[in-house]
């Protein structure tokens, strides 16, 4: 078990270590970063359900039988340039926020929402 | 232990200590800069797992890209973290352990890594991709394939998804916004980087060269429409970084860049009103050349692949220009 499984295990952790950044940091960058990790994880897992073992990768070539599976592939790969066109509009909103509010800090942000509403 | 089973250990071993740095780093700098060190291990995991067409676009975005993404926006914000108050490390991280012993527990039903007989690999569609796709295609980069023929639709999707995400940013970014700093700009821009500037001037052609030979080559060897496009943008990401925002538009302007977003799309989609119009189903090659399909799955596969290309070129370099507009006054 251990042997066959350790990859997916590992792999489970990364996306946990990404999702624990996301929940617990109020940075909003760092939150943007976590969430990275957590998707490039989540790609580790799709590729290696696609692996084969001895195999080759999927161009196929004369005298070689045994591929991992293209379709994987397909998705992460078009699932990667997706992630970073994502990530941006989070940077973008991001720094509209630093703009509005000169922070990037949730628990700040929220602080100065609370006092405007006192204040009103 | 297979050399395969040692190696791949030592990568997992690198990003799980890597992961933990990123989580730990509050100068965010180094959060970023490990970020981009997490990609790059992790595109060598991806040869190690065949899979080689997503190892090279991991490679050009994740540890090129989104780095620079991530660096340009704590320019523009604060590049230092406050501390993590307690209320909100121990619930997070105990909902962090639960779902990964909940994950493990799932996963003892999973097949193991790499076994044979696993559903992925006995499942009718693997044959047809694999080895029916030599016949009805002709392209040996079944990955390639697979995304602009068998599943041209999806494709056609994440592209407008790119192009929405590209508009987004556009839309937020190009606004009015408050006046910055301009003495830190100019001591940068005045900065003698000698050597990083003859090195990326000097790099600049064979990054262009090698993005049209990934485009163009993409049906024989790992490469395609996405890996070109994240590698054309790369380079003038580079250039920008070296030369400034008014140097590189003299050669790729904005305006120009706000057409090829489109642009790509278009391509893409009116490769599906052609076949239409030529009696056959939308993104079905074949009408292309209906004595010979093959010859037709080709053309028409090249063509959605260059309009890929221009759309994620041109959605890259745009984002990165107006993030770098939002920090330079005019």
């Amino acid at each position: 078990m251990i042997a066959t499984h350790y990859t997916y295990w590992i792999i489970f952790g990364l996306m946990m270590i990404g999702l624990y950044a996301v929940m617990s940091h109020g940075n909003l960058v760092k939150k943007l970063i976590g969430l990275n990790v957590f998707q490039v994880a989540v790609f580790m897992f799709f590729i290696s359900l696609g692996r084969v073992d001895d195999g080759s990768p999927p161009i196929i070539t004369e005298g070689i039988d045994v591929y991992s599976h293209p379709l994987p592939h397909v998705l992460i790969l078009t699932a990667i340039v997706v992630g970073v066109a994502t990530t941006s509009v989070g940077v973008a909103i991001a720094i509209r926020i630093y703009e509005a509010y000169g922070t990037v800090e949730e628990d700040t942000a929220l602080a100065r929402d609370a006092a405007d509403e006192g204040a009103e | 232990m297979t050399t395969f089973d040692l190696a791949e250990a030592v990568l997992l071993g690198i990003l799980l200590v890597t992961a933990l740095a990123i989580t730990r780093a509050r100068r965010l700098f180094v959060a970023a800069m490990l970020g981009g060190l997490f990609s790059l291990v992790t595109a060598s995991l991806f040869v190690l797992l065949d899979a080689v067409d997503v190892a090279f676009t991991e490679a050009a975005v994740g540890a090129g890209i989104s780095t620079v993404l991530f660096i340009t926006a704590l320019a523009l914000t604060n590049s230092r973290e406050a501390t993590t108050p307690r209320r909100r490390v121990i619930p997070a991280g105990l909902v962090a352990i639960l779902a990964t012993a909940g994950l493990i527990y799932a996963s003892l039903d999973l097949p193991g890594v790499g076994d044979p007989n696993s559903p992925v690999q006995t499942h009718p569609v693997t044959d047809i991709y694999l080895e029916e796709s030599q016949q009805d295609l002709h392209v040996p980069n079944t990955v390639t394939g697979v995304l602009a023929s068998y599943r041209g639709y999806d494709t056609l999707g994440e592209v407008v998804v790119i192009f929405t995400a590209g508009i987004g940013v556009l839309l937020l970014l190009l606004g009015p916004r408050r006046p910055a700093d301009e003495t830190r700009d100019r001591a940068y821009l005045q900065a003698e980087y000698l050597v990083l500037r003859v090195v990326s001037k000097t790099l600049m052609p064979f990054i262009l060269l090698f993005a049209l030979y990934v485009l163009l080559h993409g049906e024989y060897g790992p490469g395609g429409g996405f890996q070109a496009g994240v590698i054309f943008a790369a380079g003038f990401i580079l250039y920008t970084l070296m030369f400034g925002l008014a140097a590189v538009q003299r050669v790729l302007p904005m305006r120009t860049l706000v057409v090829l977003v489109a642009v790509g799309v278009l391509i893409y989609a009116g490769v599906g009103v052609a076949t239409m119009a030529l009696g056959g189903e939308f993104l079905d090659y074949n009408e292309f050349n209906p004595r010979n399909p093959s010859g037709g799955q080709l053309a028409g596969i090249l063509l959605i692949e260059v309009g890929v290309g221009v759309t994620v070129a041109a959605v890259m370099t745009a984002m990165f220009y107006s993030l770098v507009r939002r920090g330079v006054r005019r």
